[in-house]
């Protein structure tokens, strides 16, 4: 309570703007008030539903292999079933058309459906649905390991050259200095072209094996300011070792740049990987990615447009949500960051002002 | 300072060294040469592997080969570089000055209109932020980031170039259209302008009915089909780009600086007709860099009349209208080429191509005629990098200012009573400059090496597609020779950037920070 009173003159100099701020966080830790700008972040919060809806949706639709058991999807149909083309219902002369029916009945007087194959069939019969929901697995799979893995090195060798600076700070640095001169589509299609037919696991970890710079550097900046602040002296003094440092009383304290930095980094790796499957260095057949029937149908565009939009329309769903996600997380942690105030903010602020000058 | 170059120099050729290093043994052991000729069963077949052998030194291990092929490159020192030949002999070196002048041109355009679009985008963002147009402008940016740049040119090569050489072979603009256009152009300018409800309808109603107006003219003229602007139309522009300069250079209550402005537009208007008569002078190619002397030194010694004292200023601001104003002429003349490149046999009127860098059915010879020719091949290419990177700048910038903004000099600006133009103009804006030319430059080298997907889709030979070809037919010569030039201009870009930095911001030393 003496604290409290301690507290109030101070609280009563701020401005009115600070003071809405102040009551919102009031006894708060760092982590609530992190989640809730968030939350209150509508783009953000949008992107987090698509974005989970999609990998749901893309994740059940086929089935999958793990080990000795197979999980059956909820589709009827593989990627790889070769199936006799529809021709019903479709324009002159085209086969296999999309029977994804969305307008409700009462306009067209179909109802809405999925239909036979939704997203249409390719030349050969192969139901598209199942080939895009393939290439959509293809893609956020590669996305995730990327993410992950370049996150991990990232985020090690960042922290091991700016905590101990020195000779290990300089050889680390001129290592990821080696790694950053050399683009990544160039590495990408280097490895891709012969080695893709070692399959998408290997694809994905040999990017993200060279994905990492841009984070280390990042994390290292953020270390060797936190290094210097009295906090990390106590603890020095308090006898922890450095490990214990490094891991609970510096990184926690990074962690909204290596998010950011890394949600970031997802959805370029997703652009990396269709765009070097759409150049022939990435995912190859008979697997399938979105870059990878976007390459092959993009000739087919004027007669059957539906094999081109699809893919398409994943990947930028994809990367456009993963966008938003950073961006809100980066409001989020920013703790300069404000937000709007409302009309109705400022009143009921007003308000609470004129009640609490006449309890006084 | 020469100490801290020198230093950084030494660097980064050990940093070449070692990443180089890396790639070609990457790109050794990622694929034989010789398996195609191996498999192959033509009767010469040994006969090319030996003379391949032989002329790529193959049978020396690749991280010893490396240095053969290293002590090549580095005859650059004695004037003497080799860069080794490609697998089909001929010399990578040729190749290459070959391929990098297109990659230039298209890499350049699409780099100069991004950060000028950009920038003023993300400007005027910052200075209306949460505004309708921030947050539309913001969304953009976002969907311009998540798009796939191969998707991009396909799209833009199946709807802008078929559907626009169809709108040009019959150039009216059809009602559902001409409305479409001034009700966007009609929110683009009311959310620009925000202000109160009835303001933003004025604005609106006010920017629609001037479109459909202008838009109407157009069509019925006929003007698509043989565009021009005209002495009337320059005369009219001039003077805007007169009054608009002068606002934003130095103020328009700085007379003197309005005035030189402004009789660099009579200047231009005066010089119409003759500018016309010079530009028809074909083939004397020394005409032009003449004019544009010219073009600056009238520009420069005009203000002297005006005003003796504070002339940089003053004549910044005539020299920034007079080469807008060459520019309108140039566009002018070059829509005046339009109607007989239309026409010819090798357009006929299907302008914009899809595929190609230069139309060989055209007919050599006329400047003009081969310029536009250039301009609409680079169209389709330029808009899809254009459309990639644009969107960067305009978040960066944004951001940028918006901090800029929070700074105490711009409150001690605005304090000292100094008009808000000169605040946002001199304080801000200037301050806004300094991350953004850094960032310029790194983003310059790294998209020489980074058109590769575009150049592909739209058939353009450069450094993208000598990439391509040395990766497809495992060619380590040519690969290192395109990957040598790419990383070469990435971390020279670097080093330009850091040094640029210090010397715009005088709180930044270079070489300061080092031990």
């Amino acid at each position: 309570m003496a604290f409290r009173k301690d507290k109030a003159p101070a609280e009563l100099e701020l401005s009115g703007e600070q003071a809405i701020f102040n009551k919102e966080t009031e006894g708060l830790s760092q982590g609530q008030i992190v989640f809730r700008r968030f939350v209150r972040h509508k783009a953000a919060m949008t992107s987090v539903f698509v974005l989970a809806s999609l990998v749901v949706i893309v994740f059940t639709a086929l089935g999958n292999k793990i080990g000795p058991w197979t999980i059956p999807g909820w589709w009827k149909y593989g990627y790889e079933d070769l199936l006799e083309l529809r021709m019903e219902g479709c324009p002159e002369g085209i086969v296999g058309c999309p029977t994804l029916d969305v307008v409700p009945s009462f306009i067209d007087g179909t109802g809405v459906g999925l239909g036979m194959h939704p997203f249409g069939q390719d030349d050969i019969g192969h139901d598209y649905f199942a080939m895009v929901m393939r290439g959509a697995q293809r893609s956020l799979y590669v996305a995730f390991v990327i993410g992950a893995l370049a996150g991990a090195i990232g985020i090690t060798v960042g922290a091991i050259a700016g905590y101990f600076r020195g000779w290990v700070d300089s050889v680390l640095m001129r290592i990821t200095d080696f790694i950053i001169t050399i683009p990544s589509i160039i590495i990408g299609s280097v490895v891709g072209y012969h080695f893709g037919n070692l399959g998408v696991g290997f694809l994905a970890f040999y990017l993200g094996l060279f994905a990492w710079t841009g984070l280390s550097r990042l994390v290292r900046g953020e270390f060797l300011k936190l290094r210097e602040l009295e906090f990390v002296d106590a603890a020095r003094v308090a006898g922890a070792s450095n490990r214990r440092i490094i891991f609970k009383h510096i990184l926690p304290n990074a962690v909204g740049v290596i998010i950011v930095s890394i949600t970031l980094l997802m959805s370029g790796a997703i652009l990396l990987e269709t765009a070097l499957s759409f150049l022939g260095f990435g995912v190859v057949a008979p697997d399938v990615s979105l870059g990878s029937l976007i390459s092959q149908f993009q000739d087919s565009f004027t007669t059957r447009p539906w094999l081109f939009w699809w893919p398409g329309l994943l990947i930028i769903t994809i990367a456009l949500s993963i966008n938003f996600i950073g961006d809100g997380l980066r409001d989020a942690f920013d703790p300069r960051q404000r937000r709007r105030l409302t009309k109705k903010d400022k009143a009921t602020a007003k308000v609470q002002a004129r009640n609490a000058a006449a309890n006084v | 300072m020469f100490a801290y170059i020198s230093r950084r120099l030494g660097v980064l050729f050990v940093i070449l060294f070692g990443s180089s290093f890396i790639l070609y043994n990457l790109a050794a052991i990622s694929g034989d040469v010789l398996e195609e000729l191996r498999l192959s069963r033509e009767p010469n077949a040994q006969q090319q592997i030996i003379a391949l052998t032989r002329d790529l030194q193959l049978d020396v291990p690749p991280p010893l080969r490396y240095f053969l092929w290293l002590r090549g490159i580095l005859g650059i020192f004695i004037g003497n570089p080799d860069f080794g030949l490609t697998r089909t002999q001929q010399p990578v070196i040729e190749q290459i000055l070959l391929a990098l002048p297109a990659t230039i041109r298209l890499v350049t355009a699409a780099t100069i209109i991004a950060i000028l679009l950009g920038i003023t985008i993300g400007i005027v963002t910052a200075l209306r932020q949460y505004s309708r147009f921030d947050y539309a402008m913001t969304f953009i940016s976002f969907l311009l980031f998540s798009l796939p740049i191969f998707w991009v040119a396909v799209l833009l090569k199946e709807y802008l170039a078929i559907q626009f050489n169809n709108f040009l072979g019959e150039p009216t603009i059809a009602l559902p259209w001409l409305i479409g256009l001034s009700v966007a152009s009609g929110v683009f300018w009311s959310a620009i302008i925000s202000g109160t409800r009835a303001r933003v309808l004025q604005i609106f109603g006010g920017a629609f009915v001037l479109n459909f107006a202008f838009l109407w003219f157009l069509s019925v003229t006929e003007w698509f089909a043989n565009p021009s602007i005209g002495p009337v139309g320059i005369a009219l522009l001039s003077v805007g780009v007169a009054f608009g300069v002068t606002q934003l250079s130095t103020g328009i209550s700085n007379k003197a600086a309005l005035k030189s402005s402004l009789s660099m537009a009579a200047i231009a208007v005066a010089l119409y007709y003759p500018v016309q008569w010079l530009f028809e002078q074909d083939g004397k190619m020394i005409i032009y860099p003449l004019m544009i002397i010219t073009l600056f030194v009238v520009a420069g010694v005009v203000p002297l009349k005006f005003t003796k004292i504070d002339r940089g200023p003053i004549i910044r601001t005539s020299m920034i209208s007079a080469f807008i104003m060459g520019l309108l002429l140039v566009i002018d003349q070059l829509m005046q080429t339009w109607k007989p490149y239309m026409e010819s046999d090798a357009v006929y009127f299907r302008p914009i191509p899809t595929v190609g860098q230069v139309n060989a059915l055209l007919e050599p010879g006329d400047f003009w005629m081969s310029l536009l020719d250039a301009l609409v091949h680079m169209f389709l290419p330029t808009l899809a990098l254009l459309l990639i990177s644009f969107a960067g700048y305009v978040r960066f910038s944004r951001g940028t200012l918006l901090e800029v903004l929070n700074q105490d000099y711009i409150r001690t600006a605005r304090a000292k009573g100094l008009t808000e133009r000169t605040v946002i103009m001199r304080h801000a804006f200037r301050n806004t400059m300094i991350p953004l030319t850094t960032i310029m430059v790194v983003d310059f080298a790294s998209i020489i090496g980074g058109a590769i997907i575009t150049e592909r889709i739209f058939g353009w030979i450069g450094m993208g597609t000598l990439f391509n070809q040395a990766i497809t037919s495992y060619d380590l010569n040519l690969l290192m020779g395109v990957f040598l030039l790419t990383g070469f201009l990435a971390v020279t870009a670097n080093l330009v950037a850091d040094l640029l930095y210090s010397a715009l911001d005088p709180r930044i030393r270079a070489g300061s920070g080092g031990k």
